[in-house]
């Protein structure tokens, strides 16, 4: 079959594997917005949150193997959900607190708080690889993954409805949280002038750490998600990281909208990519796609600043 | 993992400094504008340079010391229940708690908190949580324990400062490590030498490279490994019909390959840096990141060209054929070791010199403030590329050796390989040549003791905790460098910066 | 100091104060500069010409763009319009407008920072040598090596280094920590490290600011010592003392724009710069140079980038 026939399953897949990257791409991007900093160990939130996800929902699973339906199936999403998110913002929080937060008080060079999260990425990535076992982690069926309409001849399957809607609606959410909210306005308050911000009450680092741990609620809920297609496994946060990461780059670092642009058009880019080259280069494409947009347009496509276009 | 009580004690060696009590600085202070502006809202948390700690509007929470305690010239039982105190001591609990878990069972995930409950749910608990409350103890005691140290620590400490301090005195010292280094391998055993070739020696090597990027550039890398890998296989590309699939059509001695592997690193590394490098310095360390792992992609995928995951086989060793002198080098890892401690002490004595150089200068000049480096006529630009560069090059030199001592496949080029080479840097001390040595010394000694302890991927586990306890309490390292450690410091108090990646967090901006 | 063929034409000065017909041999000429952050315009047409050798002082209230000014010039910004040609000794004219400021120091434009920026960890010596090595040539090799012509122009530039700590009066410092320096010796460090670039434009960015009477006095006389080796100077001053004891020309910015052009004494009775600093026209303004100092100008500092 030639590229054209499948078009649009590409881009289906694309657009799903896409809003994945656009909710981890979330994280980066407003831990830059407010610290200029990028957080390298986001990966390993994902990670946790992920596993956090898919052991809570395979926990409720029934035992026989029997997928379950109906109401039961959109519990155990929710429930997955919410574990990965809790995970997700626990591991966040954890993580601003150990490795960041020491540097922090005693105003340490930048240098100091990229190998830091190196470290905490070192460290959680491995520890829990000890916990959990090295291999892949399968999540059961939670619901029956049938074709629920078709697009141009293209299926679109429940998973990928599910991880779309939800993934979606996170964006939408947060959008509106950094957009609408007393919160968000704080966010954008610091990501603009964090010695202004000071002056006028608010209170940095609350903020900070709220950033965090909005990051790492979207990241972990990402994580179950992308488990339910993928599997969990300990080293699995580093290439969606990249991505993601490439994503925030590509819309433009620190901006909540470009995160999501980025991420869609990553997913699509790859999608296609994946499909016309070799499908084990994929992850390569995602990395030249990265060298392309710092060396022609490196504020991204649609400007940096959280601040100022959120 | 960590309980920093940096932000406690203000410290009784803390100079005054030029910070007035009214602000970071001054009106006219010496601060860079964009760092000066950065520290702003951190000192107004709570910082270093606040000699009172009380006056602090959020003050300590629970991973910091309270402010002060130490200051106060009597010392009050009731302190220890102060809620800042239980504070820490929770901190404290939690990080025993963890350490149990990291040195626990392993699990699988068919139960996942399995590992993790047998870990807690035993008597090695009891263990890790006395440990911590004692460390909280000596914590809280600190003050009067520091000062008991000093006197005591201090006539220990003073001669081997003076020694370092005098002239001459370092050739002393250095001396005395050399021997030490001839000597060591012939007293342990075959693989004890193996690792001090393969661990020890080759991560020395690759560390001192990596200083160059991290240490005197200020820049990070984290694709470092890259270059060790193109060096390898350049040599099994160049020395080898069989080794590899694909080879060159004629046969080189892997002497010859050493500057073609510099060479080709450093290509690789100015194409890759210099693109990256017009940006902020911290978009290098993620371009690296992904092309370290592309390298190891393609390394483990191209079968038909690296020979994939198998690796190359018979890459020939090391042999000498040149004006009367043959010799041939082997399994035995002795002959390897001796090479290497030539190389090793080459590279520090050659990288010496270029730190003491104009462009050694130029580094140090960029990394304290890059604007006003600009402003004197350093090319910052082409000086970061430079170091890049350099780093590379010293990183496929390491690749050539690698790969004439041993087997090799793609394993040992993967992202960790990479992080654990920036452990040893950070852990050794960032910009000491002397540190970084030492870190691959103690790193890799630590891991060769754990070998049969702990599963060798559990070992990063201890490697991460070392990056991320090391950055909290003792940033520049082991065995600091001495301009370096001057740097870190006053960066923290707001003068000049130390490293190159623009100014420090938090609402900095270039 | 003046140089035949150095000199180009140049188009008619639009100032009436300016003396027109001074067609002395020049070293730095702005035309029309313009610079705008968003909506906020920080220059607005900024034209300016300087003779080879004059100390020439750029003054205004905070705010007038006067840094702005100095940051086009070195590269540090890059203004929307406008062209700076500047004459390095021995060439014909230069466009510096594009140039990275590395490029521009080495073509000769050095400059010091409003806030002292110095490379705090290095040593007095240190700092100079930066300056003094910009133009060596010698590469890793050569350093690794010890090669004889690396170890030459090491030799030269702290030679050269430690002429200049001598002619700031800093002999006594060379090897301590720049951060370790009392404030005013900073300042004369930092002349140091840009006259070590081998200038024939220096550029300062308020030298005197929190300086004592005394450090001013010497830095009047420094200024002086280092135009009479045939540096041109150009200076932005607060203190009107040290404005009026060195300047051989004054131009004033307000809002971006030159208001007066002319020697000390026009620009003091220039009722536009009496306006321009104390809002009102008021004679008893022009009396005292010291009362200009006063104006709103002398408080507050502004980053230099």
């Amino acid at each position: 079959m030639g590229f054209l026939d499948q078009f649009w399953q590409l881009t289906i897949d694309g657009l799903m594997v896409g809003s994945l990257y656009a909710v981890i791409a979330l994280g980066y991007t407003l831990v830059y917005g407010v610290l200029q900093l990028i957080n390298f160990a986001h990966s390993e939130v994902f990670m946790l949150g992920s596993f956090g996800g898919l052991f809570a929902a395979r926990a409720l699973l029934p035992d026989d193997g029997s997928v379950p339906g109906g109401l039961a199936s959109v519990g155990l999403v929710a429930i997955g959900l919410g574990a990965g998110a809790i995970c997700g913002g626990l591991a966040a929080f954890t993580l601003e607190r150990v490795a960041y937060r020491p540097l922090r008080r005693r105003s340490a060079p930048r240098l100091a708080y990229l190998i830091s999260a190196i470290g905490a990425s070192l460290f959680a990535v491995n520890l829990a690889g000890k916990e959990f076992g090295r291999q892949n982690v399968d999540l059961p069926d939670l619901f029956h993954n049938g074709t629920v309409f078709t697009v141009f001849g293209a299926d679109v399957s429940t998973q990928s409805l599910v991880i779309f809607a939800v993934a979606v609606a996170m964006l939408i959410g947060l959008d509106r949280l950094v957009a609408g909210t007393r919160l968000g306005q704080g966010i954008r308050a610091v990501a603009q002038d964090a010695d202004t911000a000071v002056l006028m009450g608010v209170n940095v680092e609350r903020i900070i750490i709220i950033t965090f741990v909005v990051g790492g609620l979207l990241a972990g809920a990402g994580g179950f998600l992308y488990a339910m297609t993928f599997n969990a496994s300990y080293s699995m946060g580093f290439v969606p990281g990249v991505k993601a990461f490439t994503a925030a780059v590509l819309g433009g670092i620190g901006n909540v909208r470009g995160a999501m642009l980025g991420g869609l058009l990553l997913g699509l880019v790859e999608s296609y990519g994946g499909y016309l080259f070799q499908a084990s280069y994929k992850d390569v494409i995602a990395f030249l796609v990265l060298v392309a947009i710092l060396m022609i347009r490196p504020s991204g496509l649609l400007g940096e600043r959280l601040g100022r276009a959120a | 993992m960590s309980a920093p009580p940096a932000a406690g004690p203000p410290g009784p060696t803390e100079p005054a400094g030029p910070t007035g009590p009214t602000g970071p600085t001054g009106p006219t202070g010496p601060t860079g504008p964009g760092s000066g502006a950065a520290t702003m809202p951190l000192r107004i948390a709570g910082s270093r340079s606040d000699p009172t700690g009380s006056a602090e509007p959020t003050a300590s929470t629970s991973l910091g010391g309270p402010g002060g305690g130490p200051a106060r010239p009597a010392w009050h039982p009731a302190e220890l229940f102060a809620p800042a105190r239980l504070r820490q001591l929770g901190a404290l609990l939690l990080v025993g708690v963890l350490a149990a878990i990291v040195t626990g069972p392993t699990g699988n995930s068919d139960k996942p908190l399995q590992a993790a409950k047998d870990s807690i749910v035993d008597v090695r608990i009891v263990l890790y949580l006395g440990l911590a409350v004692a460390l909280w103890v000596l914590l809280v005691l600190g003050a009067q324990l520091r000062g008991a140290l000093e006197r005591v620590s201090a006539p220990v400490r003073a001669p081997i400062g003076a020694a370092y301090g005098r002239r001459g005195g370092p050739i002393v010292l250095n001396l005395a490590l050399l021997a030490v280094a001839i000597v060591a391998p012939l007293v342990v055993s075959t693989a004890a030498q193996q690792s001090m070739v393969n661990d020890i020696g080759i991560y020395a090597l690759l560390a001192l490279g990596l200083n160059v990027v991290v240490g005197y550039a200020g820049l990070l890398d984290l694709g470092y490994i890259a270059f060790f890998a193109i060096g390898a296989y350049a040599t099994a590309y160049f020395t080898s019909q069989t080794a590899m699939p694909w080879h060159a059509p004629f046969v080189l001695n892997p002497f010859f390959v050493f500057p073609i592997a510099l060479v080709l690193a450093a290509l690789a590394g100015v194409i890759l840096g210099a693109p990256t490098l017009r940006l902020r310095g911290d978009y290098l360390a993620i371009v690296t990141l992904g092309f370290g792992e592309i390298i190891h992609l393609v390394a483990n995928n191209a079968d038909n060209i690296t020979n994939g995951a198998r690796g190359a086989f018979g890459v020939p060793h090391l042999s000498v054929d040149l004006l009367g002198i043959d010799y041939k080098w082997g399994i035995d890892p002795l002959p390897y070791y001796y090479l290497l401690l030539v190389i090793v002490i080459g590279v520090m004595i050659a990288f010496g010199r270029l730190e003491r150089s104009r462009i050694g200068r130029s580094w140090a000049a960029i990394r304290e403030d890059e604007i006003a480096a600009e402003a004197t006529g350093v090319a910052t630009l082409r000086m970061k590329l430079l170091a890049f560069a350099i780093g590379a090059s010293v990183s496929g030199f390491a690749g050539v050796l690698f790969a004439s001592k041993q087997f090799f496949n793609p394993q040992s080029f993967s992202l960790q390989a990479s992080f654990f080479v920036v452990a040893v840097v950070i852990f050794g001390g960032m910009g000491s040549r002397l540190g970084v040595v030492v870190g691959a010394v103690v790193l890799q000694g630590l891991a060769f003791y754990l070998r049969d302890k702990v599963p060798p991927a559990d070992r990063y586990i201890y490697f991460g905790a070392v990056i991320v306890i090391m950055m909290i309490f003792r940033p520049q390292g082991l065995v600091p460098s001495r301009r370096r450690r001057r740097e870190i410091e006053l960066a923290e108090e707001g003068i000049g910066a130390a490293d190159s990646l623009g100014a420090a967090p938090t609402g900095g901006q270039r | 100091m003046s140089r035949a063929g150095a000199h180009r034409g140049v188009p008619g000065a639009r100032r009436p104060h300016v003396d027109e017909t001074a067609s002395g041999d020049l070293v730095v000429e702005a035309r029309d500069l313009a610079l705008r952050f968003g909506g906020v315009t920080s220059l607005d047409g900024v034209s300016l010409r300087q003779r080879r050798g004059e100390i020439l002082a750029v003054i205004g209230p905070n705010g007038a763009g006067k840094t702005s000014l100095f940051n086009c010039l070195t590269g540090a910004y890059r203004p929307q319009e406008g062209s700076v040609t500047f004459w390095p000794r021995p060439d014909g004219p230069t466009e510096l407008v594009g140039r990275r400021p590395h490029a521009i120091t080495r073509l000769g434009v050095a400059r010091t920072f409003q806030n002292i920026r110095l490379f705090p960890a290095l040593s007095a010596l240190e700092n100079v040598q930066i300056g003094t090595e910009v133009r060596q040539r010698y590469g890793p090799v050569g350093a690794i090596l010890g090669l004889p012509h690396a170890r030459r122009a090491e030799r030269d530039g702290v030679r050269h280094a430690l002429s200049l700590l001598d002619l700031v009066g800093l002999s006594h410092r060379t090897h301590e920590l720049a951060a370790s320096l009392p404030y005013g010796e900073q300042r004369r460090l930092e002349i140091a490290r840009a006259l070590g670039t081998g200038p024939s434009l220096l550029l300062l960015d308020e030298p005197a600011a929190g300086t004592n009477p005394a450090e001013k006095r010497d830095l009047a006389a420094l200024i002086t010592r280092i135009a009479g080796t045939g540096v041109s100077v150009l200076l932005i001053e607060h203190d009107m003392r040290l404005v009026m004891s060195v300047a051989t020309s004054v131009v004033v910015l307000n809002f971006g724009r030159v208001i007066a052009h002319g020697t000390p004494g026009e620009v003091q009775r220039d009722p536009a710069v009496i306006e321009a600093y104390l809002g009102v026209t008021d004679a008893e303004a022009t009396d005292g140079d010291a009362d200009v100092t006063a104006g709103p100008g002398a408080a507050g500092r502004k980053d230099a980038r």
